[in-house]
């Protein structure tokens, strides 16, 4: 049996014009959890419905344990579940009668009373789903892919607008999802969710990915693991002329600095070792009869991976 | 419901291995998610409190309300009146006054209602529509009436009260007749007004049911939902269908039990040609409902397009009064709408007692609309959802079947 999720070349091209996926392959094993990241417009939903059969793609091949959505539409969504950006379920059911009608269209689905208790719905197995919170709504849509026993689940903004002990709630759901042997592709714009939650990830932009691996690999890429973020002034006002690009060599040259930028009125140095780097920045902004206004350091994060390959944030836009 | 617990191979930690199922699985039959999405959609039509009404309530309502309204006159009942003077009593005397000269009792003298009034009074209730003659009687002992040649009733009451005194006042009849008093049944306005309720609640609860829920679920998302799962499409379609026939066999049984029991209608035809052919308009207007909805992404657009399509068929189909009052051109245009046909249809086999095979023309007539209308809402959904449209199977069979 093939891997749970390959695609190779995937094109799409809506009304002839709008190239939203541009010539995208993945390939994700078993039991791994894999994240489609990117801003929005990227083309993340595209490509995760085109994986979903959900979307024809315009050219390209996509094979789920091997089989195409032609071979056998019906037993291939058997080993699916998905969860949509955006799905609004019947208000007027109740929980359990929104998972016991999911359920009914499974084969072999899980019991409903399992599927409540871990997604700790329990307590609102007689509520109708128009009455129920957005992190509830997010767990209940969750519920209705994983009750059918699925082998992948397929999520697309899992936790967009939820509150963080919901985004957490479902961090768990998913990695005990995972536990069991479940291989898992979500999407999503936040990068410490993709830092968090994934083994490996892809970076999409334009429809193309940019950059694959595991989270660590991908700030490997930066050079170092610590951002050192800083901005000088002279005589109190903000000093521009060294966030020129002369003046950025500048900072490079200072001790284990591996990549300079500039970021609105800062400066932020890729630094393998902070400690090296800092007495020296603080010794050339003295000897240059600047101040110093703002500093700080923080592990390097996908945000500063996504910065450096495209030069723009993850949620501009 | 029929769903059995087993106990499935406990998980497998060798991620490699595939599929084993993750939790303990029960297994669902080939009919497990026709029955779940049936009992879905009934749970939710029963708790949308405005499906209740419009669906139930509503026409009861104008059933009860244009019923009372069209009984309190009853067109056999003439209401005069008398302007006050010397004559006016002998008048009422001579209204009242058992036919004696007369070898049968005139049918129509126990019919008037007749009240005394001063000239001014009288004229101006007159005019006012409140009484159908005004009569006065001169000082010579002739009579005047006051009529208006517009109103039927008016010059119905003219001719009954002119015979009426004549007769009293010794007129004898110079040819023998006699009548043969015939009430049909069916011949009241409700029992014209019922069966064409039956129609148009039929048509209207197709419409909304099957075209407004369609497109409802799809701009929630919620189609595309479904369609993500191993959900058969037929069975989809198949439960939306069923969901509305258990309605309509309520809707039907509803409005005929209220008409019998509150206006003591009578059914002639049988109950089960009426079902029979009340599951066909359900049908009928459900196909016209896809139909409507094929090619509406949002429920604005697809309101505004059931409006569209409905409102002819509120007007010349006969449902409130009928179509015979529209010009003798359009006929044939009347009689090819799909309401036509199952008001008729209707009428026939409720008022009249006809069978269901003597209305075989009009059955042609609903079948075709509703199969026209659902080939064409195949073709154009499958064209626009493509691999999410509702029909899935049966999209791909007709493409099948185009390219043969």
């Amino acid at each position: 049996m093939g891997s749970p999720i390959e695609c190779t070349n995937l094109r799409k091209t809506y009304d002839g014009k709008v190239e939203a996926v541009r010539g995208l392959s993945l390939r994700i094993e078993a039991g791994e959890c894999f994240g489609l990241l990117g801003p929005n417009g990227a083309g993340k939903t595209t490509t995760i419905e085109i994986l979903e059969g959900l979307l024809a793609p315009t050219s390209g091949e996509v094979r789920i344990f091997g089989h195409t959505w032609n071979d056998n539409p019906r037993q291939l969504r058997e080993w699916i579940g998905i969860s949509l950006q955006e799905t609004r379920l019947s208000e007027k059911l109740n929980v359990r009668e929104t998972i016991e009608l999911f359920a009914s269209f499974y084969s072999e689905p899980c019991s409903t009373a399992d599927i409540l208790e871990e997604l700790q719905l329990t307590e609102k197995s007689d509520a109708w789903v128009g009455k129920l919170s957005g992190g509830q709504k997010q767990r209940l849509a969750v519920a209705t892919a994983l009750v059918g026993n699925p082998r992948i689940l397929f999520l697309d903004e899992p936790t967009t607008g939820l509150d963080p002990q919901s985004r957490r709630q479902l961090w768990d759901i998913i990695r005990v999802f995972q536990k069991k042997g479940g291989t898992v592709l979500l999407t999503t714009h936040y990068m410490d969710e993709a830092e968090r939650l994934c083994d490996r990830l892809a970076i999409v932009d334009h429809g193309q990915i940019i950059a694959e691996g595991t989270p660590s690999d991908l700030i490997d890429r930066l050079g170092g693991h610590h951002v050192v973020e800083f901005q000088v002034s002279k005589n109190g006002d903000a000093d521009n002329d060294n966030l020129d690009n002369d003046n950025l060599d500048r900072w490079r040259s200072l001790p284990s600095v591996e990549s300079v930028r500039r970021e609105d009125s800062s400066v932020c140095l890729s630094v393998r070792e902070p400690h090296l780097t800092i007495p020296a920045l603080l010794d050339a902004v003295t000897s240059h009869g600047q101040q110093l206004e703002h500093l700080s350091t923080r592990q390097a994060s996908l945000e500063d991976v996504f910065v450096l390959l495209t030069g723009r944030h993850l949620r501009e836009d | 419901m029929a769903t059995t617990e087993t106990n499935a191979p406990t998980l497998n930690a060798d991620k490699n291995q595939q599929p084993q199922p993750i939790h303990p699985a029960r297994h669902n039959g080939r009919w497990s998610g026709y029955r779940h999405l049936l009992w879905a959609r009934i749970l939710e039509l029963k708790r949308e409190p405005e499906v209740v009404f419009w669906v139930f309530i509503f026409p009861l309502l104008l059933a009860a309300g244009l019923g009372i309204a069209f009984r309190n006159k009853p067109a056999d009942i003439t209401s005069v009146v008398v302007i006050d003077g010397a004559g006016a009593q002998k008048t009422l005397a001579m209204l009242d006054h058992p036919d004696k000269s007369s070898r049968a009792h005139s049918p129509a003298r126990s019919n008037v209602r007749a009240t005394v009034l001063d000239r001014d009074a009288a004229l101006k209730a007159f005019h006012f529509g409140k009484f159908d003659l005004a009569i006065e009687s001169n000082p010579d002992g002739s009579y005047t009436y006051y009529y208006d040649p517009a109103r039927p009733e008016s010059v119905l009451s003219r001719a009954e009260i002119d015979a009426a005194l004549q007769s009293a006042a010794g007129r004898k009849d110079a040819l023998t007749t006699s009548a043969q008093s015939s009430s049909e049944p069916g011949s009241r306005y409700i029992d014209f007004l019922i069966p064409g309720l039956l129609g148009m609640n039929l048509m209207n609860s197709g419409m909304w049911g099957v075209g407004f829920a369609l497109v409802e679920m799809r701009q929630r998302k919620l189609l595309k939902r479904f369609v993500a799962t191993p959900m058969r499409r037929s069975d989809f379609l198949l439960a939306l269908t069923s969901s509305r026939l258990v309605l309509m066999v309520i809707e039907v049984g509803l409005l005929l039990g209220f008409g019998v029991l509150v206006f003591h209608m009578r059914v002639q035809g049988s109950i089960v040609s009426i079902i029979l052919l009340a599951t066909l308009g359900a049908v009928t207007f459900g196909g016209v409902g896809l139909l409507t909805a094929c090619r509406a992404q949002k429920i604005e657009t697809v309101s505004g397009l059931i409006n569209v399509v409905m409102m002819p068929m509120w007007i010349f189909s006969g449902v409130f009064f009928s179509y015979e009052r529209f010009p003798q051109i359009v006929q044939p245009a009347i009689k090819a709408l799909p309401l036509t046909a199952l008001n008729d249809a209707l009428r026939a086999i409720i008022l009249q007692g006809e069978t269901l095979s003597s209305q075989a023309g009009r059955v042609i007539i609903l079948a075709v609309w509703g199969g026209l209308s659902f080939v064409t809402a195949v073709r154009l959904e499958v064209e626009e959802n493509q691999l999410v449209s509702v029909f899935g199977e049966i999209g791909i069979l007709f493409d099948g079947l185009k390219g043969a």
